[in-house]
């Protein structure tokens, strides 16, 4: 709809567009602009609104801080593996669902369906004594374990969307010109998923590197603490001394999820919505 | 029936290759939920504490669990309050994010661009990142916002905001909502592209008042996406953890501003209680079911075509 707005609407408009972001944006460029001032800038009573004389300081001290560089390599193990292992699985259902007609098919997707908006509260203290039993609580195997389910669901209908998304005429050509199915699939549709497969693996990405739920409960261990874990524990110890500390945490932590937010952002929304805007 | 959407089906072949395709997303699904699921309600129905915790086996005591819940006042009391918190949380987000998605297409190009961008930067935000700037910003002695209330001539130095329990809330409420509009106002602001400007210019020139144009043409046109994202809202609300848990450790009594998701934290890994806890987390569990089965049956909608 790009039809002429009045001008008193248009005014109205764009001063509560204004109000939206400065409301949108305040709280994480506060963030970045805490990170870069030192602490009798931060106990000022009177606010300092931009960072000129700021310093690195503050990223100095959290990574030097064992714990910070810990929880980071925690992190990166958590998310590489839970990535991994979620998109391979998540590929070859896929696959299944969306190039294939077989029994069971739709309760397959159905329980996805399900599975998806199961809250992890719902869960979690059976999950807890289950890893107990299996003596995998505290480890990066035990929590890339529920994280992979956790995340399966999603993956699997957002890739089946994109499988979907490639016409099976054109496996069927390269079947004609002599590929079998399975080269012509790997041949043809396989590169067509690329940005899928991207796009996918940024959402598992995402989901492992913020989640906190289930790293609380599965990693009560201090040395096993993911980053989220590792922030909101700093905060206790240093709130009232050092936000700017805590600041700096925060802004490390958000910079690769925004980055990475950003690039894939329009794909996965019609993931979550896509059946009721078709209708 | 043997289309598959985006191309033609393969033949209905009988072949065991696409069960063998399911096989390690299906193992990954039953060891991690599949499993932890039954042994919950097994759980549920044990009296599993402390000592059961150290060995000694859990005797079965049916339903005493929840025998024990329902008639303990403090479970209805959190149940009412997550529920209060959730409704009011997605309300107000439906609120904010179709207000704004509406207002979107009268602004100006370049407001819009920033409003975009800006929606899209909170959006972002992993959550205990976003948690802790709020923390910041409503701190009580040099958080901004106290700084700037009080610049406004009203009394707010130093005041505390996480002390009182709706004081709590409506703190929650405010990050929350700046969470999750983003998603809303974007989906929504999609969805109104589509709506048909004939039926709208139609409606114009047969007189109906802008109003009416967006009550009786816009909102119902784009009714299933309004219907869809409003029920993910009160999904996603009526879990709302991370946000209520770090707000506790920051202030606040954990009594007075327990919700389901962290009283049944605090009851299983807290205390040990791990029988109790596996109840409400069935409760709570088989609310979210049943709350999901409308957005179940309009996902599917989209199978069948």
């Amino acid at each position: 709809m790009s039809r002429p707005t009045r001008r008193p609407v248009r005014i109205t408009a764009n001063v509560i567009g204004v109000i939206a972001f400065l409301v949108a944006v305040f709280p994480v460029y506060w963030m970045v602009n805490s990170s870069f001032l030192d602490r009798n800038e931060i106990r000022n009573p009177v606010p300092t609104w931009v960072p000129f004389g700021g310093s690195l300081h503050n990223y100095r001290t959290v990574f030097e801080t064992d714990q910070f560089v810990n929880a980071l390599k925690i992190s990166v193990m958590v998310t590489g593996l839970t990535v991994v292992f979620a998109l391979g699985f998540a590929f070859v259902a896929a696959v299944a669902v969306s190039r294939f007609r077989f029994r069971g098919r739709m309760s397959f997707i159905v329980t996805l369906l399900i599975i998806q908006m199961i809250p992890v509260e719902g869960l979690f203290i059976s999950q807890y004594k289950m890893l107990e039993a299996m003596d995998l609580l505290n480890t990066v195997v035990g929590l890339t374990l529920v994280y992979v389910a956790g995340v399966l669901p999603f993956t699997i209908w957002t890739l089946r969307g994109f499988v979907a998304g490639v016409p099976y005429e054109l496996e069927e050509a390269a079947m004609i010109d002599g590929c079998s199915r399975t080269q012509a699939f790997f041949k043809i549709t396989f590169p067509l998923l690329a940005p899928g497969l991207v796009a996918t693996g940024v959402f598992g990405f995402i989901q492992a590197w913020n989640e906190f739920t289930l790293a609380l409960v599965v990693m009560t261990r201090e040395d096993q603490r993911t980053l989220p874990l590792w922030l909101t524990t700093f905060a206790d110890v240093n709130r009232g001394t050092d936000w700017g500390g805590i600041m700096a945490g925060s802004t490390l932590i958000a910079i690769p999820v925004v980055v990475f937010f950003l690039l894939v952002q329009g794909r996965m929304v019609s993931g979550l919505t896509s059946g009721a805007v078709k209708g | 029936m043997t289309t598959v959407e985006g191309g033609k089906a393969p033949r209905a072949r009988r072949t065991p290759l696409p069960y063998a395709l399911l096989v390690p997303a299906t193992i990954a699904l039953v060891v991690a939920l599949g499993y932890p699921l039954v042994r919950q309600v097994v759980l549920s129905f044990q009296d599993f504490g402390l000592a059961q915790q150290f060995g000694r086996p859990p005797a079965w005591i049916g339903l005493q669990n929840y025998r024990d819940l329902l008639t303990d006042p403090y479970l209805w009391t959190v149940t009412l309050r997550t529920l209060l918190f959730c409704l009011v949380n997605a309300a107000a987000t439906m609120l904010v994010g179709v207000g704004l998605a509406l207002l979107m297409q009268h602004m100006s190009k370049p407001i819009r661009i920033l409003v975009q961008s800006g929606l899209l930067l909170a959006w972002a935000m992993p959550v205990v990142a976003a948690m802790t700037v709020w923390e910041w910003l409503f701190d009580t002695q040099y958080g901004v916002i106290n700084y700037l209330l009080t610049e406004i001539g009203l009394d707010f130095e130093g005041h505390s905001w996480l002390l009182q329990p709706l004081s709590f809330f409506f703190v929650a409420t405010v990050i929350v909502v700046w969470m999750s509009v983003p998603f809303v106002a974007f989906t929504v602001y999609a969805a109104l592209t589509q709506v048909s400007e004939d039926m709208v210019e139609a409606a114009e020139i047969d007189g109906a008042s802008g109003w009416q144009r967006l009550r009786h043409i816009v909102l119902p046109s784009i009714r299933p996406v309004l219907l869809v994202v409003a029920l993910l809202q009160v999904i996603w609300d009526l879990r709302v953890f991370t946000q209520i848990y770090i707000l506790q450790k920051a202030g606040g009594s954990t009594h007075d501003t327990n919700l389901l998701g962290t009283y049944i934290y605090r009851l299983g890994i807290g205390s040990g209680k791990f029988g109790m806890a596996a109840a409400v987390a069935m409760f709570m569990l088989v609310l979210t079911v049943v709350l999901t089965a409308p957005y179940v049956r309009a996902m599917l909608k989209q199978e069948e075509n």
